[in-house]
């Protein structure tokens, strides 16, 4: 059964910050989720290949040239940021 | 006007037996009266449409030529753009983002003269089959108010059922129209992958999500489809298609295939009764039928699962806090940002399934479970191929059950995901299917899921339209 010291990891790599109640919680879901998934194991898959796309596509190619641009989309695009600098957006610290 | 198709619509407006702008008004009547008890809608848009209105008023009044699907009031699921105005995607996290463009389906409506009335519903990011999980509240069944409308495209289903609209937008990842449609007594069509756009679709699980229509009647959820399909430089999975009504359809020509998976244990026994009864009223018109078997079809809810969530980690990666969204103010640092805005402003199903794919996505995890579902895919592609080649289409109910009391089902991750149990493996190997209501059973709309071939479309619609009549 996946530990909470596992959930932990996992909500890390997420990059989801947890409450203790919410680890307790999702430790037990997760682990029930799991359990399901065991089911799995019945298959033989092994003369198979995965499946990777629902409909046989073949490489889809374009040319590389300029669009004409949308009057305004960039400043549209940066207003949804929740914050913004000299036209860029603006992040903390990464140290 | 409740009572019109779309192509009747279509003939009073052209004949000025009313306006488009009635059309809006006679919406939101029904919308102010019933919407504050159902929540079908996160955010109405009666400027939006009543401009709209204007517009085709005026070339009415030009005398010019107006689209079938002109002056038809339309809501669009709240995880599809609409330019301008709010989509939050039933999740706290876009509370405020307002849509920067159009995607391509709703680009499309807006160039047939649809009228937008609003954005619908949803559970968080499409994640779930009741729309408990918005972060606005549950859209309500209009045939029980006690009951859910279906998920994820709950609250889409609901405004057409309500009158609230006569026609909407859905998408479906694992059930998310056809389930709702069901569960509401309406038409849902999950298109086959590749026929409709997904641009500008707030992306759950790429490869099984698809856009779709939900109408009152299969007419009107076809007349729909026809305008929203076809190749978009914009999705590069999207297929060079386009859609042609069946001219020549003969019920008597049809093979139907009952998959004997879709009426095991944990079927609702009054579901499977007015199912078979639709069946045995298509044998009775002509059709042939016979039992069919899809051996790998109860392995597709795990698959299902583990593809889903593996998608969704790394699809909703996007909701930092950085570029877009609601972002906690507290953190000092970068990683700080990143944790608490999501941990935040995501909800605990959104939260579950991002857990559940970093899991299975994980270094040592991802053979035993990504690559594992993806070859059960295969597998479960081969049963249907074989299965098409002795029948045209296959039947069977969308859910194992009835529309669910509120709150019936939100205890245990698990229990909300056997709802789908019958819907998942359609979406696996991208097939088309529609969902349309054949009875009520304790006065609760039942449905009736019909499967299709690869863009056989055309053939769905025609038996749907047969079965209208039949049943």
């Amino acid at each position: 059964m996946i530990s909470p010291k596992e959930v932990l990891h996992i909500a890390k790599l997420a990059r989801i910050e947890l409450t203790d109640a919410e680890l307790v919680k999702f430790q037990k879901e997760l682990a029930g989720v799991l359990d399901y998934f065991e089911i799995l194991q019945e298959v033989e898959v092994s003369p198979v290949a995965p499946m990777t796309h629902a409909v046989p596509l073949e490489n889809v190619y374009r040319l590389d040239e300029c669009k004409a641009k949308v009057d305004g989309m960039a400043s549209r695009l940066l207003e949804m940021a929740p914050e913004t600098k000299d036209g860029y957006l603006k992040v903390k610290p990464i140290l | 006007m409740d009572e019109l198709t779309i192509r009747q619509l279509h003939e009073k407006l052209k004949n000025k037996e009313f306006s488009a702008e009635e059309i809006v008004e006679s919406s939101f009547k029904n919308i102010e009266q019933k919407d504050a008890n159902l929540n079908a809608f996160i955010t109405p848009t009666r400027e939006l449409a009543l401009a709209q209105a204007k517009e085709i008023d005026e070339k009415i009044a030009r005398a010019e030529q107006i689209p079938l699907l002109a002056g038809v009031p339309c809501a669009v699921k709240d995880s599809i753009l609409v330019d301008g105005v709010r989509c939050t995607a039933g999740s706290k996290i876009l509370e405020n983002y307002i849509a920067p463009y159009d995607a391509t389906v709703a680009q499309k409506l807006r160039k047939e003269g649809v009228l937008f009335v609003g954005k619908t519903n949803l559970d968080e990011f499409n994640m779930g089959a009741s729309t408990e999980n918005s972060a606005f509240g549950v859209t309500k069944n209009p045939y029980d108010e006690t009951r859910v409308a279906g998920g994820s495209s709950g609250g889409s289903a609901a405004s057409v059922a309500a009158n609230e609209a006569l026609v909407a937008l859905g998408a479906d990842t694992g059930g998310s129209i056809r389930l709702p449609a069901a569960f509401c007594g309406v038409v849902g069509l999950k298109p086959t992958y590749g026929t409709v756009s997904r641009h500008g679709l707030i992306a759950m699980a790429s490869s099984l999500d698809q856009i779709g229509p939900i109408a009152k009647t299969a007419e009107d959820a076809e007349a729909v489809f026809e305008a929203i399909c076809g190749r978009d430089a914009l999705d590069a999975t999207s297929l060079a298609y386009q859609y042609e009504s069946l001219s020549d359809f003969d019920v008597k020509n049809l093979r139907v295939g009952v998959a004997k998976e879709f009426f095991g244990e944990g079927l609702m026994p009054q579901i499977a009764e007015f199912v078979k009864a639709a069946i045995h009223k298509l044998e009775q018109a002509g059709a042939t039928v016979q039992e069919i078997s899809l051996p790998h079809a109860k392995y597709a809810l795990a698959a299902y699962y583990i593809i889903n969530t593996s998608e969704v980690s790394a699809n909703l990666a996007r909701f930092d806090g950085i570029r877009y969204g609601k972002s906690a103010s507290r953190g000092q640092n970068l990683l700080d940002i990143y944790l608490q805005s999501r941990g935040e402003y995501l909800g605990a199903e959104v939260k579950r399934r991002i857990m559940l794919g970093t899991y299975a996505l994980s270094a040592g995890y991802y053979d035993a479970y990504y690559l594992k579902a993806q070859k059960v895919r295969t597998l479960l592609q081969h049963d249907f191929a074989a299965a098409f080649t002795d029948v045209d289409v296959i039947m069977g109910p969308p859910s194992p059950f009835l529309p669910f009391k509120i709150g019936e089902r939100t205890e245990d991750p698990l229990t909300m995901y056997l709802v789908d149990l019958y819907t998942v493996p359609v979406n696996l190997v991208g097939l088309p299917a529609l969902s349309l209501p054949v009875g009520y059973a304790q006065g609760l709309p039942v449905g009736l899921q019909i499967i299709g071939k690869p863009l056989q479309e055309n053939l769905l619609f025609a038996v749907a339209k047969d079965l209208e009549k039949l049943v």
